[in-house]
């Protein structure tokens, strides 16, 4: 195993973050001038709203996976974890951004109404204001202030945030499809990760 | 006739292009997404082709599609298209009125409603082969709205020959029910005296009733019906308010009495 997280980790501390944000946030007006030019098919507006929920969901299993990796797999991946957090943030709002402005075209009732009579929408809308205080303290600032045992108290909503991501997603489709159940297993089985002990402790892991 | 419904929008109905009404499609036995039944649906072989006509009929059996309907008179009609999904396309078929064919297989006194079955050919339909919903799709109408003049078969789109994944050879068009009624690909309608299944009335009746009318009034459990966005206007494309009947009142008469928020 060391064979291979040795030296990803070892490249892992010389990539500066910012290199993930620029990564991630490029695609963003990529995807935008790919459906204005017909590269996302002939009803633009949904494929780009889902290209970026979808995206959204993928930040946050990523988020939710760099514990796990670290505790069972030894991989460190640490540093990069604020900046999946906010990305996934930013695709979120930009995911609600296409809702409001170009699928509901700024049909401001029916959008209230929908907010609170359509379960899926109830439920994507409590993951995004959920997220709000997560991103706004996502500085060193906030970790200082807050003491870090709180901050990380209140960080591990992103738990609860995933799933009702994962669930807003299944709701959408008409029928019971796989790849939105996929997305839910995932952050389910990353949750439970967190209940099983590392290899160091249980002292099981062997000589390499 | 009179192209039915064009009649009083003709000017405002702006039909979609041919590349847009083959490239989004829902068919669910070629798959679930929008791309999927024109990516999958060019290996079904549409020619031969039988439809079997069976039930209260006079002329019942099974026949070659060209035997069935080579002598009706095909016209263009200018419908909207509206999919319970609140998008919407408007589509310039060819087709023969459904009352016509009806008329010709002869339908027998105590028949109420029409039941329709479309293909099930699994070595050319990845979705039958991951069942992703209970095949064959089966659908059905009241026979007073099969009869009337706005209902028709249609066997081509733009004057050229129907794309598979439009319902190829012939399917039903119903302008004023959502799109998931316009059953695609017939192999066999059965005139009967009872209310026929139709595939996602089973799925779930509480988000798909039997008559599905388009109703700017009654929403779909999950999303509104009130507006809906007509493909092609690309990444700005505004929605529009949805018309009772998808604009089609001429058929309001069909459901006088009823209460179209249950029987919905």
């Amino acid at each position: 195993m060391t064979a291979i997280v040795d030296p990803i980790n070892r490249f892992a501390r010389k990539v500066p973050t910012w290199v993930v944000y620029i990564g991630y946030l490029l695609p963003i007006p990529f995807f935008f001038y790919l459906a204005a030019t017909g590269g996302m098919g002939v009803e633009p507006i949904n494929a780009l709203e889902r290209e970026m929920g979808e995206i959204a969901l993928q930040l946050l299993i990523i988020g939710l996976a760099i514990t796990p990796l670290r505790k069972h797999a030894g991989l460190n991946l640490l540093k990069f974890r604020r900046a999946i957090g906010v990305l996934a943030f930013v695709y979120v709002g930009v995911h609600l951004g296409i809702w409001v402005v170009l699928d509901m075209s700024l049909r401001w009732e029916q959008m209230w109404g929908d907010i609170w009579k359509r379960p899926y929408i109830t439920i994507g809308m409590i993951a995004f204001l959920a997220m709000i205080p997560l991103a706004a303290t996502s500085n060193n600032y906030s970790v200082r202030k807050m003491g870090a045992t709180a901050w990380r108290k209140m960080h591990k909503l992103v738990y609860p945030i995933a799933a009702l991501g994962a669930v807003h997603f299944i709701m959408v489709q008409k029928v019971w499809e796989a790849e939105p159940l996929i997305y839910l297993a995932v952050i389910l089985g990353l949750v439970g990760l967190r209940y099983i002990p590392s290899q160091k402790a249980t002292g099981v892991a062997s000589k390499g | 006739g009179a192209l039915g419904g064009t009649v009083h929008a003709q000017e405002t109905l702006e039909p979609n292009t041919l590349e847009e009404i083959r490239s989004y499609n829902n068919f669910y036995e070629f798959g679930t997404g929008k791309s999927d039944p024109a990516a999958n649906a060019g290996d079904m072989v549409t020619d031969p082709w039988e439809v079997t006509v069976d039930g209260l009929v006079d002329n019942p059996g099974t026949y070659a599609l060209q035997d069935l309907i080579g002598d009706l008179t095909v016209e263009e009609r200018i419908y909207r298209f509206r999919c319970v999904e609140a998008w919407a396309m408007v589509i310039p078929w060819n087709g023969f009125e459904l009352a016509d064919l009806l008329n010709k297989v002869g339908v027998k006194e105590g028949a109420t409603h029409v039941a329709f079955e479309t293909a099930v050919i699994p070595e050319v339909m990845p979705g039958v082969r991951r069942r992703v919903i209970d095949f064959p799709y089966v659908e059905g109408l009241r026979l007073d709205e099969a009869m009337h003049p706005l209902t028709m078969m249609a066997t081509g789109i733009y004057g050229e020959p129907m794309a598979n994944q439009n319902g190829a050879p012939m399917r039903l068009v119903v302008p004023w029910k959502y799109g998931f009624k316009s059953i695609k690909s017939i192999v066999r309608i059965t005139l009967t005296d009872e209310q026929p299944p139709a595939t996602w009335n089973i799925i779930n009746p509480r988000e798909y009733g039997f008559y599905s009318n388009v109703n700017p009034q009654v929403d779909h459990p999950r999303w509104s019906q009130a507006s809906h966005r007509v493909i092609g206007g690309g990444l700005f494309s505004a929605r529009e308010d949805t018309l009772m009947f998808n604009g089609y009142p001429e058929v309001a008469s069909l459901y006088d009495g009823m209460d179209l928020t249950v029987d919905y």
